[in-house]
C-alpha cells in the first residue's frame, strides 16, 4: 500500500456508474467532497458530515457507506455507484425511482439521493422486507420534508411487485 | 369565464410533479451544485466559542499568511462598508453581520477567511487569534428580566426591549364577574426545523459599478431585501439577489442566511473575487436560526358550561442575543388570532421581548402558531378539567359557529370561511373517535399510561405586511406611516413557437409550486402542465417582487398561485381576442382545449395555441386595436383585506384562515417513558386544493416537524450559554421509525379569500400537533403541566421523579450538565513519584516542568508569581485544535498541597476547571493525587458531548502522568492514550 503524505495530492481512479473516472486527491479529501467538486458528480449531497443524516450515502462496491466518513483514496481503484447511474441511458427512470415519483416521497429532493442508493443495496438483498423492517432501514436517513410516508409507500409498492415477479 | 371554460381541468387533480425527474436523477440544481467563476475563493467562518464576551484584540496576521488565503474579514471591515441591521423597535442596540466589539451568542462570526479552498480557509480558521474578555450570560428569559441581570445591549440597559399591553372589549369586568378562573403556565422551547440542506450562497462585488450580486438559498420574506441594501449601503438596484432552482427545504429557516449574505459580500469584496460559502451542520445548528423559546401565562374567564367569556394572556418571548429582522414577528404574527377558533369577546394581552445570549431567532414553519397554540389549547384541557367537563364539549362549545363566518376575533382577525362545528363531528366519526376511547379503556384496564388529546387550531396563512407593526403604539405607527398588504406578482410569456413560460415570486424550497403553477396555467390556456415550463430562480433585478415575495406563511397556494392565475387568465383574455375574429365568434365564445382555441358551437373549426399566440411576436400589426404587443401579462395581486393596524390595535393579519381538528391516543411506557402515537387524526379545512396530492405532502412534513418538537428536539443550551446540541447526534430529528401515519380528513369550505379559493396549509399541524401530543400525555398520566419536548427523561420524571444521581463510589463522575454551568467534569486519580516531596514541590513549581507536561504545549511565558500563559496544540481523534491557555497556581502549602486552575480558549471552544494536587510521602517516594473539576463550553459542547467528555478527561489525566513521568515516576496505569480514546469510542476494549 502507497504510504499518503498529508498535504500532497495522489491521483485517484474508479468506476463511477461503470465509467472510470479520475482525479487528484489529498489524503483528507473526502469522498463525497471528491465526488462533487473534483468529479462534478453533484448528485450526491451532504447534509452532515458526520455520518448521521445519510444524504451522501453511495455504494462502494455494491455496500451502502457514507460519502462523509469516506476518503476519497479510499475507493481508488474500487467501484463506485451514486444516483446519477440509477436511471436509463435515456434518463426512463428506475423502478424505485418511478415508485418515489408516483408516491410523492420527495419534495425539497436533498435527502434522495442517499435514501435511493441504501435502498439500492437493501432491496438487492433479497427477502421480503415488511414495513417495520424498511422503516428501520430508512431510519439510516433523515428527511425533512415527508413526514417518510411516500417512502415506505413506495418500497412496500416495489417489494410487492418483486414478490408478484418471482411467483410469476 | 375562460379559464374554467376548457375540458381539460388540471386544478384539484393529483398530478405527478414536474420537479422530480431532476430530482430522482442527481440532476438537481442547488447552490453548491452550480458552477462558479474561475478564482471563486471558498469562505469559512469563525466563530465565538463564547456566550458573552468582549472582543478585546484580533491576530489574523497567521491566518492571512498562510498559503492560499486571500483574505480575512473581520467586524473591522464591517464597520468600514456596512451599517448595522435596520432593528423592528426603536431601541440603540446595534447588529451586525460579524461581531465588532462584542459578541453575545456562541456561534456568533468574528471573523472570515476566504481562500483557494474550503479546506485551506478552515485551517486558517485555526491561526487567527482573538482575545476574549468573557461576561457573564444569561439563557432564561426570567433571569433576563431580573434587575441584576448581565445586560447584553448597555446602551439599551435592559434585556426588556419591548413592552406592549392590549386590551379588546372589557376582559377586566369579565373576569371580576366571572364564576370560574381557570389558568396555565407553558414554556415553549427553542427549537428549529432544521432543513436537510444547509445555507449557501456565492457573492461578487462587481467594483465598477459598486453593486453586489448574490446567489443565495435565501426564502424570503424580500421585505429583508431593504434591510439588506441598507446595510451594504447600497440601493435596492445594487444588491442583485438571485436564488437557485432548488433548494433543499427550507421551512422558514432559510430567511436567516441574509446576515450572511451580507457579511459575504463584504468579503467578496475585500478578496476582490466571488466568494462562496456553505454553511456545515454545525455552524447551522449552533448558530442559523431558532423558533422563539416563549413562557405564556393565559388565564381565562369561564362559565359554569366551559363557555369562556375573556382570555388574559402574558407573553415573554425569547428571541436571543439579536432583534434580527423581520422579529419580533414571531410574538405578532398570531396577535389578531390569539383567540384561536373560539369566540372569545374580551382579550387581554401582555407581550414582552426579551434578549438572551441564544441565537437570534426568525423563521421556522408555524411561525408564532406553535407557541400561541401550546397555551391556549392547554388551557381548554384545564378548564374541561377543572370544570369536571368533557373536553370535547369544551372546544364545541367555544367554537367560531358557521354562520357567523366572515367573523371578525377580538384582536382583529377576520375569519374568512369555514364550518368548525361540521369539522369536528366529521373528523370524530370518521377518525374513529369511538374505536380509540375503547382501546383507552382496555389499555387503562390493563393497567398501562394511555391518553387521548385534542386540539383545534385556525391556520393563517399569506401574512399582512403591517402585522409587525403592531408592536408598535398607534402614535409610533402613525409617525412610521401605514404597513399592510401582502403583494404577490406573477408573469406569463408565450414564446413566438407557442411555448408558455410561468414566473414567479415563491421561491420554492421543495413544496412542488411549479407543478401547481403549470396546472393553474395550463388549466387556463388549454394546455397541458408538461407543456408549461415554470421557471421561479428569482433575480431581483429582472423579476417582480415586492415586499411579500417569498416562500413563508404558507402563500403559495392562495395568493402565489392565485397571482398565476389572474395573469394566464388575462393572457387567455387577449388570445381569444386575437382569435375571435378569425372563428367568426366573439371572445366570450372562445375556448381552449388541447392546444387549440376555437368557438363553443363550432369545435372543428379551430386554430392552433401557438399560431394565435405567436401573432403577438411575428405580426403585432395583425392584433386587435388597442391591442399591446409583445405576449406577456404580469398581474400583481395584494388582498384588499390586509389593511394596516387600527387605533385600537385591531389587526387582521392573515388573508386567509384555514381550520384544523386534531385528536389522538398515545401510550407511555412506564419504564422508559417513551411515548409512543398510537393513532394521530388530523382533519384540515384548507379552502380549495389546488393539488391534493402536494397538500396531503404538506400535512405529512409539518406533522413529522411537530411530532419531533412534541417529542425529541430542543436546541439545548447550559445556564452558561454554551450550546450543547451541536450535532445530529445530540439535536434529534425523528426518522422513518417515530414518524407514524397519520390519518389526514379533509373538509373544504369555499373562500372568497384568494382568487382560487385555496387556503395556506403547510404550517398547521406544526401548531395543532405538539400541543394535542402534549394534552394526550398529561391526560395518560393525569399531569396539570407538561413541558416540551417529551423525551423519556421528561417524562419518566413525571412517572418516576427526578432521576438520583449516581453513587459517587466511581473516581471519574459521568459528565452532566450542571445547572449554572456549561458540561461539567470532575474526577480525580493518583500516581506515585520515586522521589521525595520537597523534590517533587520545586518541579511543580518550575515552569519548564509545567510546560514539558502539558500536552501538546508549544510555549509557555511566564504572567507573573506563579501564573503562565501556554499555547498548546490539543489532538482529539480526528479534531486538534490550538488552544490558548492561562495557569495560575494558588493555595500554596509547601510541600503538601496546591491548586492548579486554568482556562483554555481556542477554536474549538474554551474549558476552564481546577484541580487540587495533593503530595503526601510514601516509602517509594512520593504520592501525588488529584482531584479536579472542569466545564468546557463552545464548539467541543456542543459536538457530541460523550466523546468530549472522556477525551478531555483523558487530557487531564495525561497532565498528571506526564508529571510523574517527568519526575521518574510511573503512572498507576500502564494503558496508551490512544487505547483510551479508541476504549471510550467502543473500538477497543
Ligand atoms: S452527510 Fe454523510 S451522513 Fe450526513
Ligand atoms: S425531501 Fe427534503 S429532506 Fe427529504
Amino acid at each position: 500500500m502507497p504510504r499518503l503524505k498529508a498535504g500532497e495530492k495522489s491521483r485517484i481512479s474508479f468506476k463511477l456508474n461503470g465509467r472510470k473516472v479520475s482525479g487528484d486527491a489529498e489524503p483528507r479529501l473526502l469522498l463525497a467532497d471528491f465526488l462533487r467538486h473534483e468529479i462534478g458528480a453533484t448528485g450526491t449531497h451532504v447534509g452532515c458530515e458526520h455520518g448521521v443524516c445519510g444524504a451522501c450515502t453511495v455504494r462502494l462496491d455494491g455496500v451502502a457507506i457514507r460519502s462523509c466518513l469516506t476518503l476519497a483514496v479510499q475507493a481508488n481503484g474500487r467501484r463506485v455507484d451514486t444516483v446519477e447511474g440509477l436511471a436509463e441511458e435515456d434518463g426512463t427512470l428506475s423502478r424505485l425511482q418511478a415508485a418515489f415519483r408516483r408516491n410523492h416521497a420527495l419534495q425539497c429532493g436533498f435527502c434522495t439521493p442517499g435514501i435511493l442508493m441504501s435502498l439500492e443495496d437493501f432491496l438487492a438483498r433479497g427477502g421480503e422486507p415488511d414495513e417495520g423492517e424498511i422503516r428501520e432501514m430508512l431510519s439510516g436517513h433523515l428527511c425533512r420534508c415527508t413526514g417518510y410516508s411516500g417512502m415506505v409507500r413506495a418500497v412496500l409498492e416495489i417489494v410487492e411487485e418483486m414478490h408478484e415477479e418471482q411467483n410469476a | 369565464m375562460l379559464g374554467t371554460e376548457n375540458q381539460t381541468n388540471y386544478i384539484g387533480k393529483a398530478v405527478e410533479r414536474i420537479e422530480d425527474a431532476a430530482l430522482l436523477s442527481g440532476q438537481g440544481r442547488f447552490i453548491d451544485d452550480l458552477p462558479t467563476a474561475p478564482g471563486t475563493g471558498h469562505a469559512a467562518i469563525l466563530r465565538s466559542p463564547h456566550a458573552h464576551a468582549d472582543i478585546s484584540a484580533i491576530d489574523t496576521s497567521r491566518a492571512e499568511a498562510l498559503a492560499g488565503v486571500h483574505a480575512v474579514v473581520t467586524g473591522k471591515d464591517a464597520e468600514l462598508w456596512s451599517e448595522p441591521f435596520l432593528v423592528g423597535v426603536r431601541q440603540p442596540m446595534q447588529h451586525w453581520c460579524i461581531a465588532t466589539e462584542r459578541v453575545r451568542y456562541v456561534g456568533e462570526p468574528v471573523a472570515i477567511v476566504v481562500a483557494e479552498s474550503r479546506y485551506i480557509a478552515e485551517d486558517a480558521l485555526a491561526l487567527i487569534e482573538v482575545e476574549y474578555q468573557t461576561l457573564p450570560a444569561v439563557v432564561e428569559v426570567m433571569a433576563a428580566m431580573a434587575a441584576d441581570a448581565p445586560i447584553l445591549h448597555s446602551d439599551v440597559g435592559s434585556n426588556l426591549v419591548n413592552e406592549r399591553q392590549f386590551n379588546y372589549g372589557n376582559p377586566e369586568t369579565a373576569f371580576a364577574d366571572a364564576t370560574h378562573v381557570v389558568r396555565a403556565s407553558v414554556r415553549y422551547p427553542r427549537n428549529s426545523c432544521t432543513p436537510m440542506e444547509c445555507f449557501g450562497l456565492v457573492a461578487e462585488y462587481l467594483a465598477a459599478e459598486q453593486s453586489y450580486d448574490v446567489l443565495a438559498n435565501f426564502q424570503g420574506p424580500y421585505a429583508l431585501h431593504p434591510v439588506m441594501a441598507r446595510a451594504l449601503k447600497v440601493p435596492g438596484s445594487r444588491l442583485r439577489l438571485r436564488t437557485p432552482a432548488d433548494s433543499g427545504g427550507s421551512f422558514g429557516v432559510k430567511q436567516a442566511i441574509f446576515p450572511y449574505i451580507v457579511a459575504m459580500a463584504l468579503a467578496a469584496r475585500k478578496a476582490r473575487r466571488p466568494v462562496k460559502w456553505v454553511e456545515d451542520r454545525l455552524e447551522h445548528l449552533v448558530a442559523a436560526n431558532s423558533a422563539t423559546g416563549r413562557i405564556s401565562n393565559i388565564s381565562a374567564a369561564v362559565a359554569a358550561d366551559g363557555v369562556i367569556e375573556a382570555l388574559e394572556l402574558e407573553q415573554i418571548e425569547d428571541c436571543g442575543a439579536y432583534l434580527r429582522a423581520p422579529e419580533p414577528a414571531s410574538l405578532y404574527r398570531m396577535h389578531g388570532i390569539l383567540t384561536g377558533a373560539y369566540n372569545i369577546p374580551h382579550l387581554a394581552v401582555t407581550n414582552r421581548i426579551v434578549l438572551t445570549n441564544r441565537t437570534p431567532s426568525g423563521l421556522n414553519r408555524g411561525f408564532g402558531g406553535p407557541q400561541v397554540y401550546f397555551a391556549l389549547e392547554r388551557l381548554m384541557q384545564r378548564i374541561a378539567i377543572e370544570l369536571n367537563l368533557d373536553p370535547l364539549d369544551v372546544i364545541r362549545r367555544n367554537l367560531v359557529p358557521a354562520a357567523s363566518m366572515p367573523y371578525r376575533a377580538a384582536a382583529g382577525a377576520v375569519l374568512d370561511s369555514g364550518d368548525y362545528q361540521a369539522c369536528v363531528s366529521r373528523a370524530l366519526k370518521d377518525g374513529g373517535l369511538a374505536e380509540l376511547e375503547a382501546r383507552r379503556d382496555a389499555a387503562r384496564a390493563a393497567g398501562r399510561h394511555y391518553g387521548i388529546g385534542f386540539a383545534a387550531a385556525v391556520e393563517p396563512s399569506i401574512s399582512n405586511m403591517g402585522y409587525i407593526t403592531t408592536v408598535m403604539t398607534p402614535e409610533e405607527r402613525r409617525r412610521a406611516g401605514p404597513k399592510d398588504g401582502a403583494v404577490s406578482t406573477a408573469s406569463i410569456a408565450v414564446d413566438p413557437l407557442g411555448a408558455v413560460i410561468v414566473t414567479a415570486d415563491s421561491i420554492p424550497q421543495g413544496q412542488g409550486h411549479r407543478t401547481v403553477a403549470a396546472q393553474v396555467a395550463a388549466e387556463a390556456l388549454g394546455l397541458r402542465p408538461e407543456q408549461i415550463t415554470v421557471n421561479l430562480e428569482h433575480d431581483t433585478q429582472k423579476d417582480g417582487w415586492s415586499i411579500a415575495a417569498g416562500n413563508y406563511s404558507s402563500r403559495f397556494a392562495g395568493a402565489v398561485a392565485g397571482t398565476v392565475h389572474i395573469a394566464a387568465t388575462r393572457l387567455a383574455k387577449r388570445l381569444a381576442e386575437i382569435a375571435a375574429p378569425q372563428l367568426n365568434a366573439t371572445p366570450e365564445d372562445i375556448v381552449f382545449s388541447g392546444g387549440r382555441l376555437f368557438a363553443r358551437d363550432n369545435p372543428d373549426n379551430s386554430l392552433s395555441f401557438g399560431r394565435v399566440a405567436g401573432a403577438g411576436h411575428w405580426s403585432p400589426s395583425s392584433l386587435p386595436e388597442n391591442m399591446v404587443p409583445g405576449m406577456r401579462e404580469t398581474a400583481s395581486w395584494s388582498p384588499d383585506q390586509l389593511v394596516a393596524p387600527g387605533e385600537d390595535d385591531r389587526i387582521n393579519g392573515s388573508a386567509a384562515y384555514g381550520f384544523i381538528f386534531d385528536f389522538c391516543g398515545v401510550e407511555i411506557d412506564a419504564d422508559t417513558g417513551q411515548v409512543r402515537i398510537d393513532k394521530y387524526v388530523t382533519m384540515h379545512d384548507a379552502g380549495r386544493r389546488l393539488n391534493p396530492a402536494l397538500v396531503d405532502g404538506q400535512i405529512r412534513g409539518a406533522f413529522a416537524h411537530a411530532v419531533g418538537a412534541a417529542l425529541y428536539e430542543e436546541l439545548a443550551y447550559g445556564e452558561d450559554g454554551s450550546f450543547l446540541a451541536g450535532t445530529f447526534a445530540d439535536y434529534l430529528v425523528p426518522t422513518a421509525c417515530e414518524i407514524p401515519e397519520p390519518l389526514i380528513l379533509h373538509h373544504d369550505s369555499n373562500t372568497e379569500a384568494t382568487p382560487l379559493g385555496a387556503k395556506g396549509m403547510a404550517e398547521g399541524n406544526c401548531m395543532s400537533t405538539p400541543v394535542c401530543l402534549a394534552n394526550a400525555v398529561a391526560d395518560a398520566l393525569s399531569l396539570d403541566e407538561i413541558a416540551l419536548p417529551m423525551t423519556p427523561s421528561h417524562v419518566t420524571e413525571h412517572l418516576h421523579g427526578a432521576e438520583r444521581p449516581p453513587s459517587t463510589d466511581r473516581s471519574e463522575a459521568p459528565a452532566q450538565t450542571l445547572p449554572g454551568k456549561g458540561r461539567g467534569l470532575t474526577g480525580s486519580g493518583a500516581s506515585l513519584v520515586p522521589a521525595p516531596p520537597g523534590q517533587v514541590w520545586q518541579m511543580l513549581l518550575d515552569p519548564d516542568t509545567l510546560a514539558a507536561i502539558i500536552p501538546g504545549c508549544e510555549s509557555m511565558e511566564r504572567l507573573g508569581e506563579n501564573a503562565y500563559r501556554a499555547v498548546a496544540v490539543i489532538r482529539i481523534g480526528p479534531i486538534r485544535g490550538r488552544f490558548k491557555a492561562v495557569i495560575q497556581l494558588s493555595d500554596l502549602d509547601a510541600p503538601h498541597a496546591l491548586t492548579l486552575s486554568g482556562s483554555a480558549t481556542g477554536p474549538l471552544g474554551s474549558g476552564a476547571g481546577s484541580g487540587r494536587v495533593t503530595l503526601l510521602a510514601d516509602e517509594k517516594g512520593t504520592r501525588i493525587s488529584y482531584e479536579y473539576s472542569a466545564e468546557i463550553g463552545g464548539k467541543v459542547a456542543a459536538v457530541g458531548g460523550r466523546m468530549i467528555d472522556g477525551a478531555a478527561r483523558i487530557l487531564i489525566a495525561e497532565f498528571f502522568k506526564r508529571f510523574a513521568a517527568v519526575a521518574g515516576g510511573t503512572a498507576g496505569e500502564t494503558v496508551s492514550l490512544w487505547q483510551r480514546v479508541a476504549r471510550l469510542l467502543g473500538l477497543a476494549r
